[in-house]
């Protein structure tokens, strides 16, 4: 027999070889803990940071005034109701045509190719960049339609914007509805909407409002879209008022007026080079960064309840 | 809808009848809203037509103007200067730049937390921390734009000499941790869906978790963290305000991460802050911006819709 010389000087021993996995087991665990504390800091950081900026600025007097030359004067009154407004179209029609279409995908749809077409786009359109439905509602809507910088075109564009989130929630709401329901509603002589209606819609509401509240408050924070239609940064008015006090009482010309909503108005004083616009800036910023996060915060509150009812 | 309940002529008493009105009602409703639902579906079609159509038909009277070669090979971009140069390369820079920095933050962190989660959290561990992941994703990219020009860039001014006040650099590693929490959600999706049978094997053989993660696990989900990789870089490639705020606007082509620079996305922005009027040659570079940016994205999304399905079909 050959001597062990070509061995290497030492070789471990079992216990040792288990000792080291265990380490880098345990050293990758503390990785993956300090990676995650780390994002958590960054998160916290940027909460605080709006905080110590702009707390001190909100007041009745922000959220009661125009913007204004004088950033001591300024406030975020008209970006306030335009977000609402601008909102209400959104959901209005992204949600219905979102829930419809993912209903349709989820229940309807034949395996052929428009399917597989209309699949495809759905998850093409989640991917495209926000600004882009900018560009589409400025070449399709402003220029082409002469609709104009208007409430109406950037609901419609923010709507375009957050329908895949919506239908990709429905349909996720929907495919977790077990086949016994269907089934037990075709038993008692349902025909398909019947059934879509009165037990696939309900059932799947939970997750449905999931993907709307979801979808709000990514369309509240988002600003590129916005300004690619070409609204207007500096608007010292309201919208006229939806209600009025003769027949029929309510009026939609709010939906033809300019805008301003919050983003583009914190966009437009984070980009001056006075500190003091930089504080509306801050306080504008942190209310909409309490807004999204209550609004997410409200999301995984529901989806943790859905999945705890579902067990 | 009226139940179809009616009393008997004879006996008075109630009994379920099946009224043909009714049945014919029904099927009616039945077809309309089978109509409706599926327009409604066939509109997300429309949309990506209609943002082919608007980009292709303005690009195209662009391209009437401008020489696609000089677009590809110009190295200036200066459409609203006297001397105007049309090289969208200058601001593919720019973008790809950035990108690849908030790439380099997004990509270790993003992989060893989804490992993490995927193969070493506890159930509960795991469904207490993707909530706090999924809202920094909820947090509106204008307010990251903020902190990053802001509150990072001066921090990092005082480690980095030579960092100007708009650089590539802070935006760069601020849509890292944008993309964060979607890399780390796609990736840890395809580990998730390797077959625990393939873990148990590799425990029986005496792997440690980390082995089996890192020799069977990310194998085994290849394709689909190599998908995650490439969305995150789909988002970074479209992301916009924050570099929109805190990169500058000077279009120049970005070699040094430590200055700042146009991308595509903050061009657009740009133009559409100023006045400029209708079908002028500036009017139409935020389209052919907005087409080669769309053209990127789309061969992202692709590309990783792919790979999604390959890892779907072996499992």
């Amino acid at each position: 027999m050959k001597p062990l010389a070509a061995q290497p000087s030492r070789r471990l021993s079992d216990a040792e070889i288990v000792a080291r996995a265990h380490r880098s087991d345990r050293n990758f665990a503390i990785l993956g803990l300090s990676v995650l504390v780390i994002s958590m800091i960054v998160l916290l950081s940027l909460i605080v940071d709006f905080m110590v900026d702009g707390l001190g600025r909100i007041d009745l007097d922000f959220l009661t005034s125009f913007p204004s030359r004088r950033a001591s004067e300024a406030g975020i009154l008209s970006a306030w109701v335009g977000t609402t407004l601008v909102m209400l179209v959104t959901t209005a029609l992204a949600v219905p045509l979102g829930v419809a279409a993912g209903l349709y995908l989820e229940e309807y749809a034949p395996r052929n190719w428009i399917t597989h077409l209309i699949e495809i786009n759905v998850t093409n359109l989640a991917g495209v960049p926000s600004i882009i439905y900018g560009l589409l509602a400025l070449g399709l809507f402003v220029q082409s339609l002469a609709m104009g910088q208007t409430i109406l075109v950037a609901g419609i564009t923010l709507a375009l914007l957050i329908l895949p989130i919506i239908i990709v929630a429905t349909r996720e709401a929907v495919r977790s509805i077990p086949l016994e329901i269907r089934e037990g509603a075709y038993a008692l002589g349902a025909d398909k909407w019947q059934t879509v209606s009165g037990y696939i819609l309900p059932t799947a509401r939970p997750g449905i409002l999931t993907g709307a509240i979801v979808g709000m408050s990514r369309a509240i924070g988002e600003t590129a879209p916005i300004i690619t239609i070409g609204a207007l940064t500096f608007i010292a008015f309201l919208p006229p008022s939806p209600v009025q006090d003769t027949f029929p009482f309510i009026n939609f010309n709010w939906l033809n007026s300019p805008f301003t909503v919050m983003p583009i108005q914190m966009f437009n004083w984070v980009s001056r080079p006075q500190a003091a616009f930089h504080v509306n800036a801050a306080a504008t910023g942190l209310i909409l960064l309490l807004m999204t996060l209550l609004m997410n915060a409200i999301a995984i509150w529901l989806r943790y309840k859905i999945r705890r009812s579902m067990r | 809808m009226v139940a179809p309940v009616s009393p008997d002529s004879r006996t008075g008493r109630l009994r379920l009848t099946v009224s043909p009105v009714f049945l014919a009602r029904r099927r009616v409703v039945d077809r309309i809203m089978r109509v409706v639902l599926f327009l409604s579906a066939a509109l997300s079609v429309l949309v990506t037509a209609g943002i082919v159509y608007v980009l292709l038909s303005e690009s195209l009277k662009f391209f009437a103007q401008v020489s696609i070669i000089s677009f590809l090979t110009d190295t200036q971009w200066t459409p609203v200067f006297q001397d105007k140069h049309f090289g969208i390369m200058t601001l593919v820079s720019g973008t790809l730049v950035s990108s690849l920095i908030a790439l380099l933050v997004a990509i270790p962190a993003g992989t060893v937390l989804a490992i993490y989660l995927s193969e070493f959290a506890r159930p509960q561990v795991r469904e207490t921390i993707k909530p706090f992941l999924e809202l920094i994703a909820g947090v509106p990219t204008v307010a990251f734009g903020y902190f990053a020009l802001l509150f990072l860039t001066p921090i990092f001014q005082i480690f980095i000499p030579g960092l100007a006040g708009f650089n590539l650099l802070v935006p760069g590693i601020v849509m890292g941790i944008m993309i964060l929490p979607y890399i780390v959600s796609v990736s840890e999706d395809a580990m998730r869906a390797v077959p625990a049978e393939l873990r148990e094997g590799a425990y029986a053989l005496g792997f440690t978790r980390l082995q089996t993660a890192t020799r069977v696990v990310i194998p085994g989900a290849f394709s689909g963290v190599t998908a995650a990789y490439i969305l995150g870089m789909s988002r970074a490639v479209g992301e916009t305000m924050v570099v929109a705020i805190a990169a500058g606007q000077q279009a120049k082509l970005a070699l040094n991460p430590l200055e700042g620079a146009a991308t595509i996305t903050s061009y657009i922005v740009q133009i559409s802050l100023g006045d400029v009027p209708h079908g002028s040659i500036a009017y139409l570079t935020i389209f052919a911006a907005g087409m080669t940016l769309f053209l990127m994205t789309f061969a992202f999304n692709i590309l990783a819709f792919w790979l999604r399905q390959k890892y779907r079909e072996v499992y």
